[in-house]
């Protein structure tokens, strides 16, 4: 099954230079791929970025910033296939971020 | 009938549960087919009577239904997950009274539904709800909230458990320490929501107490611990004062006006023997502790007695292991009976502002500070703690206390 890990944490206020950052991700990439875990991720672009697009009335309404002004910032995601939630969380505590930031799991419906 | 039926399957809840998970992998599944299970019961034995093994009869019954359902669902996923050979030779023994052991998938069962992915309150109740068989009605009863809220908590809690594949399985390695507080925890958190007795509800809640207690000895059986033991011993010692807790008129009797010659000396005697064997194994933590100073109270003859400068040593080596304001508060007020009343306002005083909603900091503020001569602020937090007490034996004493600053 698959599991969504939302990486949430302040903008700008990681704990180590953004060069180190990067080299623990790559390190637990490394770690992922030798314990064979299938996975996809990547890293988001500031909410300072963000386009927040509705349809009402067939209308296209598109605002500038975050669906919801949060502490707390999505910053990146991985997509993990796992067993189980044991399993999800052990990873989820690996992610460099999950030590400074919140990592939220959320298992993929599966619709058939 | 009604009544023996009811017992047999709060015995046999858990081991059955345990047992279909084992088949099904879905708590709700399982639970819906014991249920089915016992109304069968119900009709059956009033019919033919009560079987020889009537454990072993709800088991039958129960994995019959969990093959009907999954015969009428042809549900893919669910059968895929099944293991034949079990439902199989479940259903060559048929519906006739069967002695077959039941082999105790019971630990699985409390490390899931104590997984910390649940809230505590949810673990709490799923625990009642699964483990030890009570009725939805009766968990909301003693939580205080309504059938419906809970009906929807334990739906939401089991879904979660499908839908995240939270395993069904004893932790292994590193892990397992954590989630065997979390169990721990719950066991303890379903002992004192049976002593916080809300007036009205002490017959519901000593209950709670019984279960705590089952609870804690089925761990003592499947998951050898010192902490098991410890918390097991705990349980003994607070319950042994029980008879003293609550007065004729249901209401709660702090400790220290409790009539020590009400306390059961037989259950605090077998819970201090068992902390006693417990902390030569030398892996002394939290439960044991708390054990140890609840057995300083049952060992005192009279308040006066107390030995509280071993409660403080007690309370700091506790603080190592869980530094919570609970725990602080308590500490405080072992200083202040030990006489290091200075201590205890230092302590007190660094916490004011985060403990205000604290009812117990209060009152111990209030004890403090009527100690140091400090009336006005002794008065003013013995009305605080009054006012923030539903107790009205403790906002009885709380007032003699006032009255007595007062006189000074």
């Amino acid at each position: 099954m698959q599991f969504l890990a939302l990486i949430y944490s302040a903008e700008g206020k990681d704990d180590v230079d953004f060069d180190q950052l990067i080299q623990q991700y790559m390190d637990f990439e490394e770690e992922l791929k030798a314990a064979n875990v299938d996975f996809s991720g990547n890293a988001l672009q500031p909410v300072s970025t963000a386009t927040s697009v509705k349809l009402r009335n067939g209308q296209q309404q598109i605002s500038d910033g975050p669906f919801a002004e949060t502490k707390e910032q999505l910053g990146g995601y991985y997509l993990f296939e796992l067993d189980n939630l044991d399993q999800a969380i052990n990873w989820a505590a690996k992610i460099p971020s999950s030590r400074y930031g919140t990592i939220e799991l959320r298992p993929v419906m599966d619709i058939e | 009938m009604t009544k023996e039926l009811a017992h047999h399957y709060r015995a046999s809840s858990g081991l059955i549960i345990a047992s279909l998970m084992k088949s099904c992998g879905d708590l709700s599944m399982a639970e819906d087919a014991f249920h089915e299970a016992c109304a069968q019961a119900s009709q059956f034995w009033a019919e033919r009577g009560i079987p020889d093994n009537p454990t072993a009869w709800l088991m039958t019954a129960s994995k019959r239904r969990l093959v009907d359902t999954f015969r009428s669902n042809s549900l893919k996923v669910v059968s895929e997950q099944l293991h034949e050979n079990d439902l199989e030779s479940s259903l060559e023994i048929g519906l006739a009274e069967t002695d077959h052991e039941i082999p105790d998938e019971r630990l699985k069962l409390i490390f899931t539904c104590c997984h910390p992915a649940l809230k505590p309150e949810t673990q709490v109740a799923l625990t009642l709800s699964v483990l030890c068989g009570l009725k939805v009605r009766e968990i909301a009863r003693a939580f205080l909230t309504s059938e419906s809220t809970m009906r929807r908590r334990l739906s939401r809690a089991k879904n979660k458990i499908r839908v995240n594949a939270i395993p069904y399985e004893v932790p292994t390695g590193s892990r397992i320490e954590q989630r065997l507080s979390a169990v721990l925890s719950v066991v303890y958190l379903i002992y004192n929501e049976s002593h916080t007795a809300y007036e009205g509800q002490t017959l519901t809640r000593s209950d709670l107490a019984k279960e705590a207690l089952r609870l804690s000895s089925l761990l003592r059986v499947l998951f050898p611990h010192p902490e098991v033991d410890g918390l097991h011993a705990l349980l003994l010692l607070n319950e042994s004062r029980k008879p003293a807790r609550v007065d004729n008129k249901g209401r709660l009797v702090p400790l220290e006006l409790q009539d020590r010659s009400l306390w059961d000396a037989k259950m605090s005697s077998e819970g201090c023997e068992l902390l006693l064997e417990t902390m030569k194994r030398g892996q002394i933590q939290k439960y044991q502790i708390q054990a140890s100073i609840s057995a300083v109270h049952c060992q005192s003859p009279r308040w006066e007695d107390t030995d509280w400068p071993q409660i403080v040593g007690l309370y700091q080596q506790l603080l190592r292991f869980e530094s919570s304001d609970v725990v602080l508060v308590n500490m405080a007020v072992a200083y202040a009976y030990s006489g290091a009343v200075k201590t205890a306002y230092d302590l007190l005083e660094k916490v004011q502002a985060r403990l205000s909603h604290y009812q117990p900091f209060h009152a111990a503020f209030a004890h403090v500070n009527g100690e140091l001569g400090n009336v006005d602020l002794s008065k003013k937090h013995y009305q605080i703690a009054m006012d923030k007490t539903s107790n009205a034996v403790e906002r009885e004493f709380l007032r003699n206390r006032l009255t007595s600053v007062s006189d000074n």
